[in-house]
C-alpha cells in the first residue's frame, strides 16, 4: 500500500501553516499525527495534493490550566495520558485516551486530530461533548472559539474552513463534587468502538445532579450529545430508576447502524448499558471513589 | 489519478533531502515526500530488520523508536523523521553484547517465525525505558499494538519480564 | 553427558534465534538483487463481471513502468490458467471474466515499488457486472448463477465424496434410543501469517536457470509444479532452484501457488531481470486461500445410558471459484473423516459436496491438518449436545465413551487406524489441574445469583503426519519426506531435510534428533532446509508432518550412519562388530566400557582410516514412507464468564493437556501449543470473513479481521501426557496444530455451558458479543 505522490511543506508556525493552506487553493491537507490520514492515503482513499506538516510548530503541544484546561492540538494521546494535571483532575480524559487505538498509535496520534478528523467512531468527540469543551481555530482572518456542540457537521466534516487550523481544546474547570467516565466496548483492544459513552456530572450537597454532559461514540454521523438523558438526570438523585431512565433516553437519542460491529439493535442496548455504568462510575468518582 | 501530476502549489516539494540519525549513525538522503519511514529504512538504507505486516497500522511489525518513542514506521513519512533519531532492531546489540530484551526473547522462547520479533522488541524497549517493573497486565497492554501469530504471547510476556529483571539487576549492580 | 548432547527431551534454546533477534532474518522481501523490478497487481472490484476492456495506456506512460501484463498477453504463453493442487485449474489472469472480488486482473512491472503501485492505480478496466452467487447452498440449487463457464459440467457442483457404511449407519439411527442433531457453520477464516506472501524470481537467460525466493511451505513441490506448468517455456526442473528462505509464518497459507508467483516468474523470464512481488495485507486477506467455510449437519445416535453408537454427517463445502485446496489427491475433503474423534462409534457415514461460488478460492488449512478442525469441532460440540439431551455431565459422558487405552491400535468406523492413545488420562489430568469439581460448584452458586459462567471441554483426536504412500499424494507425488546427513571428518554434521520451518524451530529440533542418534552435541550439527538445489526432495511442512515424516527420515538416516560407524568402530577397536554396542552415546566393546570410540573418532577414521573394502565417508540419506499416520490427542478445559450487559465472553482460565507422543524439545512444543491455542481462540471468538450478496468482502483488512492481541489472549496453562507412537522411529506424533484443532470446541462449549440452563444448545462461531446478548435478551436475563 503506497500513497499517491504529493507535495510537502513544513509549517514553521501557525501563521505559516495558514499561509501554506491558503496558497494551495483548497488542495492542502494538514498532517498532524497522521494516524488516520496516512492509512487513508496508503489505500489512496485520500489523495491530497499538498500536505502541510504542522508537527514542528512549537507551542501547540502543551497542556496547561488557566482556569480552564487547555490542551494544545498537537498533544499526543500518550502525553495526555501521562500528564499529571489530567491524571489528577480529568480521569475521563485518561479513560478516553487509553482506549484509542493502541499504545504505539497513541505515541503519534494527537488530540486535535482525533477531533478535527470528525470520525464518529473516534473517542474524544463524545468525551469533549460531555465535557462541554470548545476548540480554538485560527484562520486567515484570525482566531475563533467554537463550542464543541457546534464543531461537528457530518462524518469527516467540521465547521473548520479549508484554511483554518484547530490549535487548542479548552475544557471548563470541573466544579466541586464532579466526576466523569468514558466507557467503550470494542471487538478487541485497539478497535474502534462498538459504542462508547462519556458522562461528566457534578453533584450538589444533597447528591443531586447539577451540571451534566453525556456524549456517545458511533451513534450517528457525528458523535452525539444525549441531551434528553442529561435532562432526566439534572436535578435528580442518582438512584437506579433515574439512571435506568437516563440510559434508556441516551439509547433513544442514538442512531447507530448495523455493521461488522454488530446490529443496530445490539448497539442500542450497549449504549444503554454503558450509559448506566458510566453514570455510576462518574458518580463514584464525584464522591471520591475510583 | 495520482500519477497525473497533481496541481503544483509551488509551496511544497515532492522530494526532500533529510538528515536522520539511525542507531547513532547520521544519514543524509534524498527521499520522495511520500516515502514511508519503513520503506526508507528497508529500501533506501537496506535495513531490513524492520518488517511490514499490514497496511492499516494494526500489526506493529514495523515498530521503531522515533525520537525515543515507539511508533509504527508504516504510518510515518520519512520526512517527518528529518533532523530526528530513529532506533531499529539493528541497533540493539552494542559492542557485540546483546540487549537484555534480545536475551530475554532467546531465553524465554519469545519468538518462533521471528517476523513480528523486531517490532515487538522495540515496543518492549520503549516500555522498559519508562517502566522498570511492569506487571503482566502492563506488558500485555504495552504490546497490544503488536500482533504475533505464532507464540500466543505467553512467552513474549515472559521475555519482556525477563529483560526487565535483568535490567533492574544491572542497574542495581551499577548503583 | 545427555545434557551436553542436547538430544531428545531437552529444552535446547533455539539456534535460529541468533539471527532473528538481531533483525538479520532473511525473508523474501529482504532479498534485493541488482536491476530488480517490482510487480504489483490490479484487482477486480467486482465479484463477477465480464471484462469489456483493459486500458493500460496511462500506466504505460508513467516513467519507470516497464510492462503491463494482462490475461491476453499470457494466452500465447499458455500461462493464463494454471493447475491447482486439487485437479482443478485456476486463472492466472482472466481473459474475459472475473469470478471473485480481488481477483488478479493485470500486473504492472516497474523499476520501483512505488511506481508499480502508481501503475496499478492508472489501469482502467471496463466491467460488465454479472449476477453473483455467494452462498454455496444456493449455488447448488438448479438454475443458480453459473460460476465456471469454462467447465463442461454446467452447474456449480465440484465433487461428491463419501465414506463409511451408509446403510448400517442409517439402520443404527433408525433403531437408536436417542438421536441428537446439530447444524453448524464453520466460517471462512484466513491464516494471516504476519508475513504476507511474496516472491523474487530471477531468470538467467544465458544459463537458462530460474532462481526463485518464495514464501512457500513446500519448495520441492513448487519446483515440480513450475516445471510442469512452464516446461514448454524451457524451464526444466534441473534448472529451477526454489529457495524458501526464512518464512514469517505459514499455517497452510503458503502451500498453494498464487497467480502473483506465476506472474513474477513470467515477468522475469520475459524481461530477463529479477522481479519481486510482495502482496500487501489487503491482498493477502482478500485474495489468498481461505480456510474452512463448511456447512455441516451432524447427527449422533446413542443409547439412553449415554453409549455413543453412530455418527452421520452431511456437509457442503464452499470452495470459492476454483478448487484450490491443498489436500492429498484422494481426499477432496481432507481428513475430515477423523470426525469420529475419541469415541468408538460402531457405525458412521460422512458425505461432503463441494460447491463453486463467486468468492476467492482455497479451502486450505488454518494451522490444522487437512479439515481436522472442522471434524474435531463438530464431534466435540455434538458430544456436548448429547450431554445436554441426556442431562449428563460432559466430562463424565466423555469418560464413559472414550476408546479405551487397551483398544489401540484402533480402527475407526471410517477406516483410520489410530496408533496409540489414553484419552481418559488426559482428561483426568485437565480436570485435576483446573479443579473441575470446584468449578461446577462455583457455577451452581453463580447461577443461583443470576451470574453466567461456563466450563467447556474438548477431548480431541488429531490426525497428522501425511502420509503413507499407499493413500497419500499431492499431484501424484507421494507424501514421503527425506533427510540427508553428512558427518564431516572432524565430527561436525550437516543435516539437510525435505521440509521447511516457518517458525517451528527445525534447525534446533532436527539437530536434536541427530544428536540423540549419533551422540554428537547439537551445537555441532547444522540443519539446512528450503533450498531445492541442496536439500533432498520432500513434500514440505504443513499438516504437522515435519516431525512424523521428516523426523522419521532423520532418525533412520542417522541410524544408517550409526550402522556403518559401528563397523568402523569395530575396526578401530580391533573387535568383532557383533561385540560392539552403542551405549552412552559411544561405541563400546561389550562388557569393556574402557574400550570405546566416540562418534567423532569414528568420523575422523571414516575419512582417514576406514576399513579396506569399505567406502570412505560417513553419510546417509533416507526417504521415509510412514507406515501410518500419527494421532496426537488432548483434553482442553476452558472457563468463561459472560457480561450480561454487553454479551462479552471473557476467558478466565484455559488448561490444555496435550499428548503428542515423544517430545523432542519441551520448550518448543509448549510454544507451539501456546500459538495453536491462540489460533483456536481466534475463530472461536473473533475472526470471520463474510461477503455481502454482491460478493463484496466485509472487512478485508486487519481493522476488521480480528487477530487476537495480547489483551484478548489468556495466560494459557499447559500440561502433558506422553503416549508414544508405536510405529514412529522415535515415537513422536507432531504437535504444531493440535491446539488449533482442539481449542475452538472447548471455548464454544464453555459459552454454551454458561447458557445451557436457559435452554441454549449451540451458538455458531465466532461467538460475538451480539450473538450472546441476543440470546440473553430472548431468555430474559440481559442486564
Amino acid at each position: 500500500m503506497i500513497p499517491a505522490s504529493f507535495e510537502y511543506a513544513v509549517a514553521r508556525d501557525v501563521a505559516h501553516a495558514i499561509e501554506l493552506l491558503t496558497s494551495s487553493g483548497g488542495e492542502g491537507k494538514v498532517l498532524a499525527g497522521g494516524q488516520s490520514l496516512i492509512p487513508l492515503m496508503k489505500f489512496r482513499l485520500a489523495q491530497p495534493a499538498f500536505l502541510v506538516d504542522i508537527n514542528r510548530i512549537s507551542g501547540l503541544a502543551q497542556i496547561r490550566e488557566n482556569g480552564d484546561l487547555r490542551i494544545g492540538a498537537l498533544v499526543r494521546e500518550a502525553d495526555l495520558d501521562m500528564n499529571p494535571i489530567v491524571r489528577e483532575r480529568y480521569q475521563i480524559l485518561v479513560d478516553t485516551t487509553r482506549v484509542i487505538a493502541d499504545p504505539l498509535v497513541r505515541n503519534m496520534a494527537t488530540v486535535g486530530g482525533n477531533l478535527a478528523h470528525a470520525d464518529p467512531a473516534n473517542d474524544h468527540p463524545a468525551t469533549m461533548l460531555a465535557l462541554r469543551a470548545s476548540v480554538v481555530a485560527r484562520g486567515p482572518t484570525g482566531e475563533r472559539l467554537i463550542p464543541i456542540d457546534e464543531f461537528f457537521v457530518d462524518t469527516f466534516t467540521t465547521v473548520l474552513g479549508p484554511n483554518e487550523i484547530l490549535t487548542e481544546i479548552r475544557i471548563p474547570k470541573p466544579p466541586a463534587r464532579s466526576g466523569g467516565a468514558y466507557l467503550k466496548l470494542e471487538r478487541k483492544v485497539g478497535d474502534f468502538a462498538i459504542a462508547g459513552v462519556a458522562v461528566m456530572l457534578a453533584l450538589d450537597e444533597k447528591g443531586k445532579v447539577g451540571a451534566v454532559g453525556i456524549g456517545v461514540t458511533n451513534a450517528g454521523p457525528t458523535a452525539i450529545r444525549a441531551r434528553k438523558a442529561e435532562e432526566i438526570l439534572r436535578g435528580q438523585a442518582t438512584d437506579d430508576k433515574t439512571i435506568a431512565a437516563a440510559a434508556a433516553a441516551a439509547a433513544g437519542e442514538s442512531k447507530p447502524w448495523s455493521d461488522l460491529r454488530g446490529p443496530a439493535e445490539y448497539k442500542l442496548d450497549v449504549i444503554r448499558v454503558l450509559t448506566q455504568r458510566a453514570i455510576r462510575k462518574a458518580v463514584a468518582r464525584a464522591t471520591g471513589g475510583k | 489519478m495520482a500519477v497525473e501530476t497533481a496541481p503544483t502549489t509551488s509551496k511544497g516539494q515532492r522530494t526532500l533531502k533529510i538528515h536522520v540519525t539511525i542507531n547513532g549513525a547520521p544519514h543524509d538522503v534524498d527521499v520522495e515526500a511520500r516515502t514511508l519511514l519503513v520503506h526508507f529504512l528497508r529500501e533506501n538504507l537496506g535495513m531490513t530488520g524492520t518488517h511490514i505486516g499490514c497496511d492499516t497500522t494494526n500489526c506493529g511489525a514495523c515498530t521503531v523508536l522515533l525520537n525515543g518513542r515507539a511508533v509504527k514506521s508504516c504510518t510515518v513519512f520519512a520526512v517527518q523523521a528529518d533532523q530526528g533519531t530513529v532506533a531499529t532492531v539493528e541497533g540493539l546489540e552494542k559492542d557485540g553484547k546483546l540487549h537484555p530484551i534480545q536475551e530475554g526473547f532467546h531465553q524465554e522462547h519469545g519468538l518462533q517465525c521471528g517476523f513480528c520479533t523486531p517490532g515487538m522488541m522495540m515496543t518492549a524497549v520503549a516500555l522498559l525505558e519508562k517502566n522498570k517493573q511492569p506487571t503482566e497486565l502492563e506488558i500485555r497492554e504495552a504490546i497490544s499494538g503488536n500482533l504475533c501469530r505464532c507464540t500466543g504471547y505467553v512467552n513474549i510476556v515472559k521475555s519482556i519480564d525477563h529483560a526487565a529483571r535483568v535490567m533492574r539487576e544491572t542497574a542495581e549492580g551499577k548503583a | 553427558m545427555a545434557v551436553e548432547i542436547g538430544g531428545i527431551g531437552h529444552s535446547v534454546k533455539r539456534k535460529e534465534d541468533a539471527r532473528f533477534i538481531r533483525g538479520k532474518g532473511k525473508y523474501v522481501d529482504d532479498v534485493k538483487l541488482p536491476g530488480m523490478l517490482y510487480l504489483d497487481i490490479a484487482r477486480s472490484p467486482l465479484a463477477h463481471a465480464r471484462i469489456k476492456n483493459i486500458d493500460t495506456s496511462k500506466a504505460l506512460k508513467i516513467p519507470g513502468v516497464v510492462a503491463v501484463i494482462t490475461g491476453k498477453d499470457l494466452v500465447p504463453l499458455n500461462l493464463h490458467w494454471m493447475p491447482t493442487l486439487m485437479s482443478d485449474k485456476q486463472m492466472v489472469l482472466p481473459t474475459d471474466t472475473v469470478l471473485y472480488q480481488a481477483q488478479e486482473v493485470a500486473a504492472v512491472v516497474a523499476t520501483e515499488r512505488y511506481i508499480a503501485a502508481d501503475g496499478v492505480d492508472a489501469i482502467e478496466v471496463d466491467y460488465e457486472p454479472l449476477p453473483v452467487v455467494v452462498d454455496p447452498i444456493k449455488a447448488l440449487q438448479p438454475g443458480a448463477t453459473l460460476v465456471r463457464e469454462d467447465r463442461e459440467q454446467k452447474d456449480n457442483h465440484i465433487w461428491h465424496w463419501e465414506v463409511g457404511d451408509k446403510a448400517g449407519t442409517d439402520k443404527a439411527f433408525k433403531d437408536a434410543e436417542v438421536v441428537v442433531k446439530q447444524d453448524l457453520y464453520i466460517p471462512r477464516i484466513h491464516v494471516s501469517s504476519i508475513e504476507t506472501c511474496g516472491i523474487v524470481a530471477s531468470f538467467d537467460k544465458v544459463e537458462g536457470k530460474l532462481t526463485v525466493w518464495m514464501t512457500t511451505q513446500a519448495p520441492h513441490a513448487i519446483r515440480t509444479v513450475i516445471a510442469l506448468v512452464a516446461g514448454h517455456l524451457g524451464l526444466a526442473e534441473h534448472k529451477i532452484r526454489v529457495i524458501s528462505p526464512d518464512i514469517g509464518g505459514g499455517f497452510g497459507g503458503k502451500v498453494p501457488v498464487y497467480p502473483g508467483y506465476v506472474l513474477a516468474i513470467g515477468a522475469s523470464v520475459l524481461t530477463g531481470a529479477p522481479v519481486k512481488w510482495i502482496e500487501d495485507r489487503a491482498e493477502n486477506i482478500q485474495a489468498d486461500s481461505f480456510a474452512r467455510d463448511y456447512h455441516i449437519s451432524a447427527e449422533l445416535a446413542a443409547k439412553k445410558d449415554g453409549t455413543m453408537q453412530a455418527l452421520r454427517v452431511k456437509t457442503i463445502a464452499d470452495h470459492g471459484a476454483f478448487d484450490a485446496a491443498a489436500n492429498p489427491s484422494k481426499y477432496p475433503a481432507g481428513l475430515f473423516h477423523i470426525i469420529t474423534g475419541s469415541y468408538p462409534f460402531e457405525k458412521s457415514f460422512v458425505e461432503v459436496d463441494g460447491a463453486y461460488t463467486n468468492k476467492p478460492p482455497g479451502g486450505i488449512a488454518y494451522r490444522c491438518s487437512f479439515r481436522v478442525t472442522e471434524a474435531a469441532f463438530t464431534i466435540e460440540r455434538l458430544v456436548d449436545v448429547l450431554a445436554l439431551e441426556l442431562k449428563r455431565d460432559p466430562a463424565e459422558l466423555r469418560m464413559q465413551n472414550f476408546i479405551p487405552p487397551t483398544a489401540f491400535p484402533y480402527t475407526s468406523a471410517l477406516g483410520w487406524e489410530y496408533d496409540s492413545g489414553d484419552y481418559g488420562r488426559a482428561l483426568r489430568l485437565a480436570m485435576d489441574k483446573i479443579g473441575y469439581a470446584e468449578l461446577r460448584k462455583e457455577q451452581a452458586a453463580k447461577r443461583a445469583k443470576g451470574e453466567l459462567m461456563g466450563i467447556g471441554i474438548s477431548s480431541f483426536t488429531e490426525i497428522v503426519g501425511a502420509g503413507p504412500s499407499k493413500n497419500f499424494d499431492i499431484l501424484g507425488i507421494k507424501m514421503f519426506d527425506s533427510a540427508e546427513i553428512r558427518v564431516h571428518p572432524t565430527g561436525k554434521v550437516m543435516v539437510r531435510i525435505g521440509v521447511k520451518s516457518q517458525g517451528q524451530g527445525h534447525e534446533t529440533t532436527f539437530g536434536q534428533i541427530v544428536a540423540e542418534e549419533l551422540g554428537i552435541p547439537v551445537a555441532d550439527i547444522a540443519v539446512e532446509e528450503g533450498d531445492t538445489d541442496t536439500a533432498p526432495y520432500g513434500l514440505g511442512t504443513y499438516a504437522s508432518r515435519s516431525t512424523p515424516v521428516a523426523g522419521g527420515a532423520t532418525a533412520i538416516a542417522a541410524r544408517k550412519i550409526r550402522e556403518k560407524a559401528k563397523l568402523i568402530a569395530a575396526h578401530l577397536l580391533e573387535a568383532n562388530p557383533d561385540d560392539v554396542e552403542w551405549k552412552d552415546y559411544k561405541f563400546q566393546v561389550k562388557g569393556v566400557p574402557a574400550k570405546s570410540k566416540t562418534m567423532q573418532e569414528v568420523a575422523f577414521a571414516a575419512y582417514t582410516n576406514h576399513p579396506q573394502g569399505m567406502e570412505a565417508g560417513l553419510e546417509a540419506v533416507d526417504y521415509y514412507d510412514p507406515p501410518n499416520l500419527t494421532f496426537p490427542f488432548g483434553s482442553y478445559i476452558c472457563v468463561v464468564d459472560i457480561d450480561r450487559g454487553t454479551g462479552e465472553v471473557k476467558i478466565r482460565r484455559f488448561v490444555a493437556v496435550d499428548d503428542c507422543g515423544t517430545i523432542i524439545n519441551p520448550m518448543i512444543v509448549e510454544g507451539q501449543i501456546h500459538g495453536g491455542l491462540t489460533m483456536g481462540l481466534a475463530p472461536a471468538l473473533y475472526e470471520q470473513i463474510t461477503y455481502d450478496e454482491q460478493g463484496n468482502i466485509q472487512g478485508g483488512t486487519f481493522m476488521d479481521y480480528l487477530l487476537p492481541t495480547a489483551m484478548e489472549t489468556p495466560n494459557w496453562e499447559t500440561a502433558k501426557t506422553t503416549t508414544p507412537s508405536p510405529h514412529h522411529p522415535i515415537g513422536a506424533k507432531g504437535v504444531g496444530e493440535s491446539a488449533t484443532v482442539g481449542a475452538p470446541a472447548a471455548i464454544a462449549n464453555a459459552v454454551v455451558d454458561a447458557l445451557a440452563h436457559l435452554g441454549v444448545r449451540h451458538i455458531d462461531i465466532p461467538i460475538t458479543p451480539w450473538k450472546v446478548q441476543k440470546i440473553l435478551k430472548e431468555k430474559g436475563v440481559a442486564e
